[in-house]
């Protein structure tokens, strides 16, 4: 974990709630993809923890969805402004049990951490299947950044607006033979991806949290092998482990 | 050069700088990013004899000044403390501790007390009787003078290490239970712990907190913890740690001078890891620009 200062490069709209934001500084201590950082934000006693999305350097995109006061505070910044963030929080997901095909599932504000991890997979020379799910068509975004970094690509929404009409679990049989699984997205699309795919896992998982670096004890949660912080020792789990 | 010294209870701080229980862990998340021994000492996670969950999540809130929680004593049991998150500790951090203990009946609240009377890294002991997260328990003991004279008599009798009582806030006469306390024999006095609170989520329409209530902290509740340091130093003899929404050196020295010996920094840590030594290094430059020699000298300062 490092604290440090960030300046704001840019504050995109994505969608009609969505918004990406590019920041630089230090970005020595993020070091897997779905970690996240935890941002100050004036007039506000907590940090908010927001998942990184992806990395260039000193370059950190952060995407995120307006649902409270925190991140529509956010969504008002300007270029040039900056903000004092706790960087590399979180265990991240491990690429090394990924094998040669893994499957990606991300739904609505689970899909950012998925790019970086898609990314760090076609790095090390994998080949990455990625589901993305979303509402309706509105909602979609970053499709095309997932197929120019040069993944298989598949996109559902509940309405049938865009992509394929469903769930994203009603995707996976389209997608043919898989190695490993990762996702991210709302506990109730874990659940069902859990329950629907045959292989070994990482699911990402949120919670409320106080400090984000495992002081408070805010966001426990119980495992197979005992309590576990979501912020700390998540907020990725292995599938062997998760209770729901 | 200024004197950043205390004595508590006989032992001598190198400055009154005190992370407070529940906020700090056991040090090992600070320790990556400073060196602790700079702090005057530690009051590590509240220890109950079992290991405890704690409530169900969401267990964080927050207002305008300050946050609320709900952990309801989350720890990994007085064996697991024992064995392994003290020892540990003692790697990281060179000085006496404070043991914060609670129970759900005196006799827990003796057996903690007898466990960490034979740990060496243990300097005082910290009972709380005041959580306000746990259905029927450390809080039915601080919200009745009888009750919290009882515990402390019982605890006094297992140990000879000096025993702090932690009291709680929400209460209607906070002095009377201070002065139970001291005439059963607390060697000193904790205040405060968290006010009882409560936040409702507009769009769900329920508390946000999934135990409903949880305890109010952060600047918020400095002025009210300022004002019961104030009127408990007042009552009694005893020394008292102050605690309650500091959160920079100056919140330091106005504790101490409400009467405070020494200071424990709470919720400041969760919204900013480096908190505790910020304040540290921070103290000499506040105590030059008001003029103050010795902190020593201050304690009560305001009376």
């Amino acid at each position: 974990m490092k604290k440090g200062n960030f300046k704001l490069e840019g504050n995109e709209k994505l969608t009609n709630d969505i918004y990406a934001m590019v920041l630089s500084g230090d970005t020595g201590a993020i070091t897997a993809p779905g970690q996240f950082v935890n941002i100050e934000l004036e007039g506000l006693y907590l940090r908010r923890p927001i998942s990184v999305c992806d990395l260039e350097g000193e370059r950190l995109t952060l995407i995120y969805k307006i649902v409270g006061k925190g991140t529509e505070h956010m969504s008002r910044m300007a270029a040039g402004e900056s903000l004092d963030l706790l960087t590399g929080l979180g265990n991240g997901y491990n690429t090394a049990k990924s094998g040669k095909e893994p499957l990606l599932i991300g739904g609505g504000v689970g899909v950012p951490p998925l790019y970086l991890l898609a990314k760090r997979l076609i790095s090390e020379g994998k080949r990455p299947k990625v589901i993305l799910g979303f509402n309706t068509s509105s909602e979609v975004f970053f499709e095309e950044e997932f197929r120019k970094l040069g993944a298989q690509i598949l996109v559902t929404t509940v309405d049938g607006t865009h992509g394929l009409k469903g769930f994203v679990t009603e995707a996976v049989n389209s997608c043919g033979e898989y190695s490993y699984t990762f996702s991210c997205g709302p506990e109730r699309m874990l659940k069902a991806v859990y329950d629907k795919t045959e292989t070994d896992g990482q699911y990402s998982f949120e919670e409320r949290m106080g400090c984000g670096f495992g002081a408070c004890m805010g966001c426990s949660c119980k495992t197979k092998y005992g309590y576990k912080r979501i912020c700390r020792d998540g907020p990725v789990m292995e599938k062997g482990e998760i209770v729901w | 050069m200024v004197n950043t010294k205390v004595n508590l209870s006989g032992i001598t701080l190198s400055n009154p700088i005190i992370p407070a229980s529940g906020t700090f862990g056991y040090g090992a998340e600070f320790a990556e990013l400073y060196d602790l021994n700079i702090l005057g000492s530690i009051s590590f996670k509240g220890t109950t004899i079992e290991e405890r969950f704690g409530n169900s999540t969401p267990r964080i809130a927050e207002c305008e000044s300050g946050m609320l929680n709900s952990v309801g004593l989350q720890n990994p049991g007085l064996k697991a403390v024992c064995g392994h998150e003290l020892p540990r500790l003692a790697e990281l951090y060179r000085k006496p501790v404070i043991a914060n203990i609670s129970g759900f009946t005196v006799e827990e609240y003796v057996v903690c007390a007898w466990a960490m009377e034979s740990q060496d890294n243990v300097g005082i002991i910290e009972v709380n009787v005041s959580c306000p997260n746990v259905h029927g328990g450390g809080m039915s003991f601080g919200v009745s003078p009888e009750a919290a004279a009882e515990v402390t008599k019982a605890v006094k009798a297992v140990t000879s290490k000096p025993v702090f009582i932690k009291l709680s806030p929400n209460v209607t006469d906070i002095v009377s239970i201070a002065l139970a306390c001291e005439e059963a024999g607390a060697d000193g006095l904790s205040l405060i712990n968290t006010l009882l609170a409560m936040r409702i989520d507009l769009k769900t329409r329920k508390p946000v907190l999934a135990n409903k209530m949880g305890g109010l902290s952060g600047p918020a509740i400095f002025p009210v913890a300022l004002r019961m340091v104030y009127q408990v130093f007042e009552a009694v003899k005893i020394p008292i740690i102050g605690m309650g929404g500091v959160s920079n050196a100056e919140d330091v020295v106005e504790m101490m001078l409400a009467g405070a010996t020494a200071v424990q920094i709470g919720a400041a840590n969760l919204k900013n890891p480096f908190a505790c030594k910020e304040i540290v290094e921070d103290l000499p430059r506040i105590m030059e620009k008001y003029e103050i020699k010795s902190l020593r000298e201050i304690i009560g300062g305001a009376h």
